[in-house]
């Protein structure tokens, strides 16, 4: 059954959800584009094509027809799949900053890793020009502020840490601090602190 | 905000001088209307620049008051809540550019010379890097390797067009007359509604568009 393949790549997609990001299958989206060339060849042969066009036999349009079909979907569900991992990879910039952990890294293709590189000079770009000056960075401030201060405990050693009014912390792993809580923000989406609440 | 001061206009006059608190509730406004409104609303680059301008204001003022200060943490309450509505703002209309691109594209560049902008200058070269980057990527790992009538994909169709006739919550700002509503059901037929002033309703974004755009209805 053609089509096959490619409805595969989808369900795969569908199975893992919150967006998480599977590896790279590109084992069958080669074997789709060799189907998809398989399933060409008779047009690019232009034998079945010439022969239902000057000889008339019309009964070659049918399959012609289903041939092509076949090809818009294969097409459809390949730009379909890599689209919806674009998608998942656009939320990490969002989720985990600039520098992806590895475990992901090794799930994206070379051209996915370019296009994630891409989209971070873009956004970098638009923050920076935002309000005219030195601009805003958006990827903070995700939840409204209900508190100043939070209590933090540290879940690995990341070395000293600056506070506004100078004072330097030491993020020692299991150590608890009370912090201000937009400088909290990144650290704790990064996974190097963790909100304590009592 | 008692210590900010007024702040001058860096746009046209066609409305005076915002006192720090109007400008505060303009901003909550497009805010609210950008995150219900199933579109991307018009631009609103001088209220973007004017609350930068303010919240720049406002950590000055912080630097000044003594350390320690009752003051200091509303204030900075104050600047965190500001900041976050502002970046919640930008967050929503970011989103919608990036899930509907080439249609926001595509709708700019039909735009008359004399109509309003949807995209600030930044949002257009940001819209265009990603439409560019999307396509150049498909191209390398699928398309080009595709047969030759199927290297190319209409982004207009394959991209989904916001849903205009999904339903909004409005508060009435300006009363409106002679509202015409699309029928639901084949037994009802359509008919005209009036909105008074103040009053709460839950109707199909396509209805009232234009009165969001100018202000009349609040989405809530």
């Amino acid at each position: 059954m053609f089509c096959e393949k490619s409805v595969e790549l989808i369900r795969e997609l569908h199975r893992m959800g919150d967006g998480q990001l599977p590896a790279f299958n590109e084992d069958s989206i080669r074997q789709v584009l060799e189907e998809m060339k398989a399933l060409y060849e008779p047009e690019q042969n232009q034998s079945d094509v010439n022969e239902a066009k000057t000889e008339g036999k019309s009964e070659l349009i049918p399959s012609i027809k289903f041939r092509h079909c076949c090809l818009l979907r294969n097409q459809r569900c390949i730009s379909a799949y890599l689209y919806d991992r674009l998608l998942r990879i656009r939320a990490l910039r969002w989720e985990y900053g600039s520098v992806l952990p590895t475990a992901i890294r090794f799930h994206m293709c070379a051209e996915e890793m370019e296009w994630f590189n891409q989209y971070k000079k873009s956004l970098a770009t638009y923050m920076r020009s935002i309000g005219g000056e030195e601009g805003l960075d958006i990827t903070q401030d995700m939840k409204p502020p209900k508190s100043l201060y939070i209590e933090v405990r540290c879940l690995k050693d990341h070395g000293e840490f600056e506070i506004d009014d100078g004072t330097v912390i030491l993020l020692k792993k299991n150590s608890q601090h009370f912090l201000p809580r937009w400088k909290c923000e990144q650290l704790i989406r990064q996974g190097v602190l963790e909100h304590v609440i009592s | 905000m008692s210590d900010a001061s007024d702040l001058s206009g860096g746009e046209e006059s066609q409305e005076d001088v915002l006192t720090p608190a109007e400008l505060i509730t303009k901003l909550e406004e497009a805010w609210l209307n950008e995150k219900f409104s199933p579109e991307l609303l018009e631009n609103k680059s001088e209220l973007v620049e004017c609350v930068m301008e303010q919240l720049t204001h406002m950590e000055e003022n912080l630097q000044r008051v003594r350390k320690g200060d009752v003051k200091a943490s509303v204030h900075r309450m104050e600047i965190d809540r500001i900041r976050f509505v502002l970046s919640s703002f930008l967050r929503s209309r970011l989103q919608k550019i990036e899930k509907f691109f080439p249609h926001v594209l595509e709708k700019e560049k039909s735009r008359a010379d004399g109509d309003p902008s949807f995209l600030s200058p930044e949002e257009f070269a940001f819209a265009k890097e990603y439409l560019a980057n999307t396509e150049v990527y498909l191209r390398t790992v699928a398309l080009k390797h595709m047969p030759p009538n199927l290297q190319s994909i209409d982004m207009l169709k394959a991209v989904p067009e916001p849903c205009l006739d999904s339903f909004v919550f409005l508060r009435v700002k300006e009363r409106q007359e002679n509202i015409l509503v699309e029928p639901e059901t084949d037994e009802q037929r359509e008919y005209v509604v009036d909105l008074d002033e103040g009053s709460q309703h839950l109707m199909r974004y396509r209805i009232i568009a234009p009165l969001v755009a100018n202000g009349a209805v609040q989405l809530i």
